[in-house]
């Protein structure tokens, strides 16, 4: 269980926020306006952002304590998710291994999960030789390897076509289910949001509301909602 | 606990230089004793040595702009060679270059060769006019170099962008070129300024007299001619205030500029208009002559003294490059350290860059003067000159590595910080992954520079070395003195070859590790 617990968020004179949890498995989007305050939300999770006040606890540990790297925690950015100097297999590896030190069998499981993701024979491209969808991919092909039991996508498919995105969605759902994880997505689409979501956040006015029934929500959406749909 | 250590290491590091840096000022002031009143000269040495590293800096930074953009923006055949050559002046034995310049400006140059073919009267090369030209063809190359990689770290994505926007060259220069150089310059300049504030062979070779010496080559006559501990002490104390406060400046000069990480594709940038290529060709051709000419003078004066060498040259050559790869060796890894500490944490930067930039304050002649007074005690100073010598070059070296991996540094923690973090991506792995191969250009870079300052320094070696431990330099300087012109000019084509060859390599791996 992923649990706010009365979490203030504070960033050069602006605040957000958020006192509620969500089960295991859950999939959340999170939507609301520009700068509302959705990408600082994540990063509180991430271990970017330390709370002013209040905790972040995972199965009622506190991760304040915790870096980035060793919470349970993998976070997609919106770009900078692969390194360009390394290969798309390193940057694979580096889910297994930080250090990239692969033994046999983790080098098998990178060849496995890039073919499961569709880039097979792939693994000796840099980034820069790729698509962005391909990019897409081997990102979250990483967070399959990684397997951590919270997935962040902090708007990494936003440059993406409708069908492309429709496909990475389709993966992303593949890898919750896989990992069991709880997956909190911001998004700007309520297209995306209803697809993927069962439950939404809305983050307006300094404040990330209790996750809600997407289809509810959208149905009689509260003023700051409806706002933000225009 | 990793970041701790990162932390303890950079501190020791730290720590270490500015022991390096201290301690001898410390010797040296103990044994002045009292501070002695300012002499005569002194206040009009300090106002020349002021109003000339300004000029010198400010002259230097104002036409590397043109220079570095035109080699951006610009493909032509033998671009990679031009570049690599306009690191020469830089890197070029002082003693040499002022040969070079008096070859092309001096009395019988080739200027005033033309100048009296034309029946107008010569120019003089000595005295301030020659001074700040000596410090500006020393100094240009290297504003060019620190802007071109500046130019380089702009994302291709962005340029295309603007391209996609139709930015006309103007708008191009507000929103990428302008914040680049913003963090860029304030850095070239401050560096250009101390190094012409503490340079003291120009001074000594085209300045002199009332009108034309600098503090440093003020503390040098106290020191060489008058043994004058306290006056040299004093002085001193003086360039170390002025420096102090220089750095204290720059730190907060100097911003990250807000680019995002491109995908390390090439530049591309391109240009088109008559006028705009016209000032392009100016900028780059009047550079090539202006550094290039000098260079090929010295060419020509030494390949006759090459097939007549004595022994003394080659044991010195061997002395100056096993004394410029132990201190490259020991700088690089410390300039490293020192700049990832001050990118990554935000507590003791400021500090930590100061120290990074303290040697600069310092001059080699004090440094050795007073490692000389602490050896001396419990060694015979000539025993272990080139030891010192390594010390001090490591000492004043560091300082322009660091200053090339920062910015870059910071670039990388931007764009990456976050992703290494969240992969735990940290440590030796860290390092091995993500900062060796991404910083490779400006370390080979800097592992080049600091080889080739160390191989043609000459200041400490002088004070300590007996026929046995000469380094090249200093086999040239003697040669000089005893009126073995076309010997020496061979050994400096030898000084020079070596000094070149050294940062060549170095340069060369760093290109060609290059992260892409």
């Amino acid at each position: 269980m992923l649990q706010f617990d009365k979490v203030v968020l504070a960033v050069d004179g602006f605040r957000l926020t958020a006192d509620w949890s969500l089960p295991a498995g859950a999939r959340v989007a999170v939507i609301g306006p520009s700068g509302a305050g959705k990408s600082t939300l994540l990063s509180a999770v991430a271990g970017f952002l330390a709370p002013q006040s209040g905790q972040v606890l995972w199965h009622g540990a506190d991760l304040g304590p915790m870096d980035p790297g060793a919470r349970p925690v993998t976070i997609l950015f919106q770009d900078q998710n692969l390194f360009p100097h390394l290969t798309l297999s390193q940057n694979l590896g580096l889910g297994l291994r930080p250090d990239l030190r692969l033994s046999a069998g983790q080098i098998q499981q990178v060849e496995s999960v890039l073919d499961r993701v569709g880039l097979a024979g792939m693994g000796t491209r840099k980034p820069a030789q790729l698509s962005g969808g391909q990019i897409g991919r081997a990102a979250l092909a990483r967070a399959l390897l990684r397997a951590r039991p919270v997935l962040l996508l902090d708007e990494p498919f936003a440059a993406l076509g409708p069908a492309l995105k429709a496909e990475m969605l389709t993966l992303v759902a593949e890898v919750a289910k896989d990992t069991g994880a709880v997956v909190m997505m911001v998004t700007h689409d309520p297209q995306d949001a209803l697809a993927f979501a069962g439950q939404t956040v809305l983050v307006a006015n300094g404040v990330a509301h209790p996750p809600q029934d997407t289809a509810a929500l959208f149905a009689n959406p509260p003023q700051a909602l409806r706002d933000y749909l225009g | 606990m990793a970041r701790r250590a990162v932390a303890i290491t950079a501190a020791a590091v730290a720590a270490w230089v500015a022991t390096l840096v201290l301690l001898p000022l410390a010797a040296v002031l103990w044994r002045a004793g009292a501070w002695p009143a300012l002499a005569q000269g002194d206040g009009q040495a300090l106002w020349f040595t002021l109003w000339q590293a300004l000029l010198s800096a400010a002259l230097s930074c104002l036409l590397a702009v043109p220079v570095a953009r035109a080699l951006a923006r610009r493909q032509f055949l033998g671009r990679g060679a031009l570049i690599t050559l306009m690191g020469a002046p830089f890197l070029l034995p002082t003693i040499v270059a002022v040969m070079g310049l008096i070859a092309v400006f001096g009395r019988s140059g080739l200027i005033n060769q033309g100048l009296a073919g034309l029946g107008l009267a010569p120019l003089s090369v000595y005295g301030a006019p020659g001074v700040i030209l000596a410090h500006v063809f020393l100094n240009l190359p290297l504003a060019v170099r620190m802007c071109l990689q500046g130019w380089q770290a702009i994302p291709a994505e962005r340029f295309r962008l603007a391209q996609s926007l139709g930015f006309a060259p103007a708008q191009v220069s507000r929103h990428l070129e302008r914040p680049m150089l913003r963090a860029v310059l304030p850095g070239a300049f401050a560096v250009i300024f101390v190094l012409c504030l503490t340079s003291f062979a120009v001074a000594l070779t085209l300045g002199g007299g009332p009108k034309a010496t600098t503090v440093e080559l003020a503390i040098y006559q106290a020191v060489r001619f008058d043994f004058d501990l306290g006056r040299a002490a004093m002085l001193s104390g003086v360039q170390v205030a002025l420096c102090a406060l220089v750095a204290a400046v720059v730190w907060h000069a100097v911003a990250t500029p807000g680019f995002g990480a491109g995908l390390g594709r090439a530049p591309l940038l391109r240009v088109r208009g008559v006028r705009l290529m016209l000032a392009d060709t100016l900028a780059i051709g009047g550079a090539a002559l202006f550094l290039l000419l000098p260079l090929a003078a010295i060419g020509l004066r030494g390949l006759p003294g090459l097939s007549d060498l004595p022994p003394a040259v080659w044991q010195g050559a061997s002395r100056s490059v096993a004394v410029a790869l132990a201190s490259t060796a020991l700088t690089v890894p410390a300039a490293l350290i020192l700049a990832l500490a001050v990118t990554k944490s935000g507590r003791g930067a400021g500090l930590m860059d100061a120290v990074a930039l303290l040697p600069l304050a310092s001059s080699g002649l004090v440094l050795g003067t007073g490692l000389f007074l602490l050896v001396q005690p419990f060694a015979a100073p000539s025993t272990l000159a080139l030891p010192v010598t390594v010390a001090v070059n490591v000492a004043l070296s560091l300082p322009f590595v660091y200053r090339l991996l920062v910015p870059e540094a910071r670039i990388m923690q931007a764009d990456y910080g976050r992703l290494s973090a969240s992969l735990d991506l940290r440590g030796l792995a860290w390092l091995r992954l993500v900062a060796l191969p991404r910083l490779a250009r400006p370390l080979g870079f800097g592992a080049g520079v600091s080889a080739a300052l160390s191989m043609g320094d000459l200041g400490v070696i002088a004070l300590f070395a007996s026929d046995q431990s000469a380094t090249l330099p200093l086999v040239v300087q003697r040669l000089m003195a005893a009126y073995r012109l076309e010997t020496a000019a061979g050994a400096a084509l030898i000084l020079v070859g070596l000094s070149f060859g050294l940062f060549w390599a170095f340069d060369t791996w760093g290109r060609r590790h290059a992260a892409i």
